[in-house]
């Protein structure tokens, strides 16, 4: 995750408080949306941004898992994510997306 | 009557001691972390030129390999080497370090780039074989500076260095005291695009077969910007690559557009083509030093080579109608516009099925589609995946969605009308433009018909805007009309009917000899 972004996840916990965020996810592949996870749970694995050794525990999800998908207009989803749910190994991404929020997120 | 593509160049230069000295990565890092392992280990993971010239991808960029024949060499590519390590390649070359340095002061106006004597007398030599050198590049190489002179510089008077392995052989002075669009720093990253800019684009003459006379108009489209502090970003790299080349005839200016920089550029070069403005206009960039070893730190941690250690260039030259090259097809091009939104079902829709459906045609109609083309032995232990096999796949899930492809044919559709990516991460480089070399042949073999280029770009980067951004355009087979033929009779047909009257005179001819007889 880059440096701006992470310094936009840790205002925003700040001003609106951890429990309150959601993180929303739409990485193209399971490697990267888990990095992305961590970096917004346990902190930044790559130590060079702002969340180094933050742990936000933030509740973190990737649009294409089920859950979130639940919560979309059908109309908008089909229109705006459907195709990108055809092209991405959803299956390996909610895989990676659950190990890393049973270990990291204190509001899931 | 639409512009065609005369001629292309791509070239690359092989810049490992860069890597360290001014990729941002490694600056940076040396910055808030001066003692990191990574600093320590990145050097170990520097090629070597040969190194570099055998590398699989770097002969596919050059034109020495086709993309299909990169594609049968197993992945990764980067513990393989090409049996055919070649620094030149029908497309353009692959230059070393040492003669870029000599590039480099040749492309300065301003006496900033200065190198060492002994080092300009080793390297003059093996320089002036380069085709594309000419004598009057040769005459604006300078004397040359002691080892201590050029020292006194970097130390005393914030030069930034030029290193050829552990021996300083150069600098690039600032050329304003205050001035920071002026400094070291900025000087170096410009020069540096301007230099790789004048190699492609001297390349692209070359291969287009015109003479450096015939160019009236550069378009450059690099991801750097140049002015002082009181016009940043105002220009202009395109007329001063066209001073260096040689081209006295070329008026010029510069595009930006991050990534999608190339395709809007050449659109704007077609579009002055076909309007009479200007008859041939080259489309250039040069490479980009920030982005040196941009994925350094996972290359090292995977053990692997930094294979970001070169920069990228190339040169597209659009002509008016020539009766035999590949169109370029303006009345049918994609376009991301503001109100389409980023979502890369819009993008993909916008830039790929939008201009299908208005030329009456579907996904398959198009043989082979260059997006992003970035190498993904670069970007797959990064984290960053396959770039351009996602783009295929985002096409053909397009495709499935439009009812034109069944589901289980997916996997089919990315093999045959997609290509392995070979390009240098190098940002507005991989975007579209590194296929339009392949293409023209393959057309001009009438081995295909009709290939899409898709510019792309985030220009959330420059923080103005977040909205995403594109722009796609086809090559075709040529109609077989020549400019100035237009609303009348081509000379085809003129050719045709003279012949036919003449070989009808002659039969009259006869048969009244004949008659005679």
């Amino acid at each position: 995750m880059d440096l701006e972004n992470q310094k936009r996840v840790l205002e925003f916990s700040e001003k609106y408080g951890a429990e309150n965020i959601v993180v929303l996810l739409g990485a193209a592949d399971a490697e990267g949306a888990g990095l992305a996870c961590e970096t917004v749970e346990a902190g930044d694995p790559t130590f060079a941004g702002p969340l180094t050794g933050v742990s936000l525990g933030l509740a973190c999800y990737h649009v294409c898992e089920e859950e979130v998908k639940q919560e979309f207009d059908e109309a908008v989803y089909e229109e705006q994510v459907s195709m990108m749910e055809m092209v991405l190994d959803v299956d390996e991404i909610t895989e990676e997306m659950n190990g890393i929020r049973e270990e990291f997120c204190k509001f899931c | 009557m639409n512009s065609v593509v005369t001629g292309t160049s791509y070239v690359m230069v092989h810049v490992p001691d860069m890597v360290m000295n001014n990729g941002t990565t490694q600056t940076t890092e040396r910055v808030v972390n001066p003692n990191s392992e990574y600093l320590k280990e990145a050097p170990k993971h520097l090629r070597s030129y040969e190194d570099a010239l055998a590398y699989y991808p770097n002969q596919c960029y050059i034109g020495n390999i086709t993309p299909e024949e990169l594609e049968a060499v197993p992945f990764p590519w980067y513990d393989k080497k090409s049996d055919k390590p070649e620094r030149y390649g029908h497309f353009g070359e692959i230059m070393p370090q040492d003669e870029f340095y000599l590039l480099l002061q040749i492309s300065d106006e301003f006496e900033l780039v200065k190198l060492e004597k002994d080092f300009i007398a080793a390297t003059r030599e093996r320089f002036s074989q380069n085709p594309i050198v000419t004598e009057h590049m040769l005459s604006r190489l300078q004397e040359g500076l002691s080892e201590e002179e050029i020292s006194h510089l970097v130390k005393d008077e914030h030069a930034e260095p030029l290193l050829q392995g552990d021996k300083l052989i150069g600098c690039v002075k600032r050329a304003h005291d205050v001035d920071p669009n002026l400094s070291a720093h900025v000087m170096l990253e410009n020069l540096v695009a301007k230099a790789s800019g004048v190699l492609a684009l001297a390349h692209g003459v070359k291969n287009s077969g015109l003479s450096p006379e015939d160019i009236d108009y550069v378009i450059d489209c690099c991801e750097e910007a140049c002015g002082d502090m009181n016009q940043r970003g105002g220009g202009n790299f395109a007329k001063s690559l066209a001073e260096i080349v040689g081209l006295p005839n070329a008026n010029g200016s510069d595009t930006r557009g991050f990534c999608a920089a190339p395709a809007h550029a050449l659109v704007e070069a077609a579009s002055y083509v076909q309007a009479k403005a200007f008859k041939h206009v080259a489309v250039c960039a040069g490479g980009c030093t920030a982005k040196l070893g941009m994925n350094g730190k996972d290359h090292v941690k995977k053990d692997m080579p930094i294979l970001e250690d070169m920069l990228g260039g190339f040169c597209i030259v659009v002509s008016e109608n020539d009766g035999k090259s590949p169109e370029i097809d303006l009345a049918h091009i994609g376009c991301h516009t503001v109100g389409t939104g980023s979502a890369p079902q819009a993008v993909i829709s916008a830039l790929v099925t939008e201009p299908l459906e208005k030329a009456g045609l579907t996904i398959l109609d198009v043989d082979k589609y260059s997006p992003e083309m970035q190498n993904p032995d670069i970007t797959k232990p990064a984290g960053a995946g396959n770039v351009p096999e996602a783009n295929f796949k985002m096409i053909g899930a397009l495709a499935v969605k439009k009812g034109w492809l069944e589901k289980k044919e997916l996997l089919n559709f990315i093999k045959e009308h997609g290509l392995t990516g070979y390009a240098p991460t190098q940002g507005h480089i991989p975007s579209g433009v590194p296929y339009i070399g392949f293409a023209r042949e393959n057309i001009l073999k009438g081995e295909m018909k009709r290939v899409m280029i898709i510019g792309k770009g985030s220009l959330f980067l420059g923080r103005l805007t977040n909205l995403f951004d594109g722009i796609s355009f086809m090559l075709i087979p040529n109609s077989g009309e020549e400019a100035g033929e237009e609303g009348g009779v081509s000379k085809d047909s003129i050719r045709k009917l003279i012949a036919e009257s003449l070989r009808d005179f002659a039969a009259s001819l006869c048969a009244s000899e004949e008659e005679k007889a």
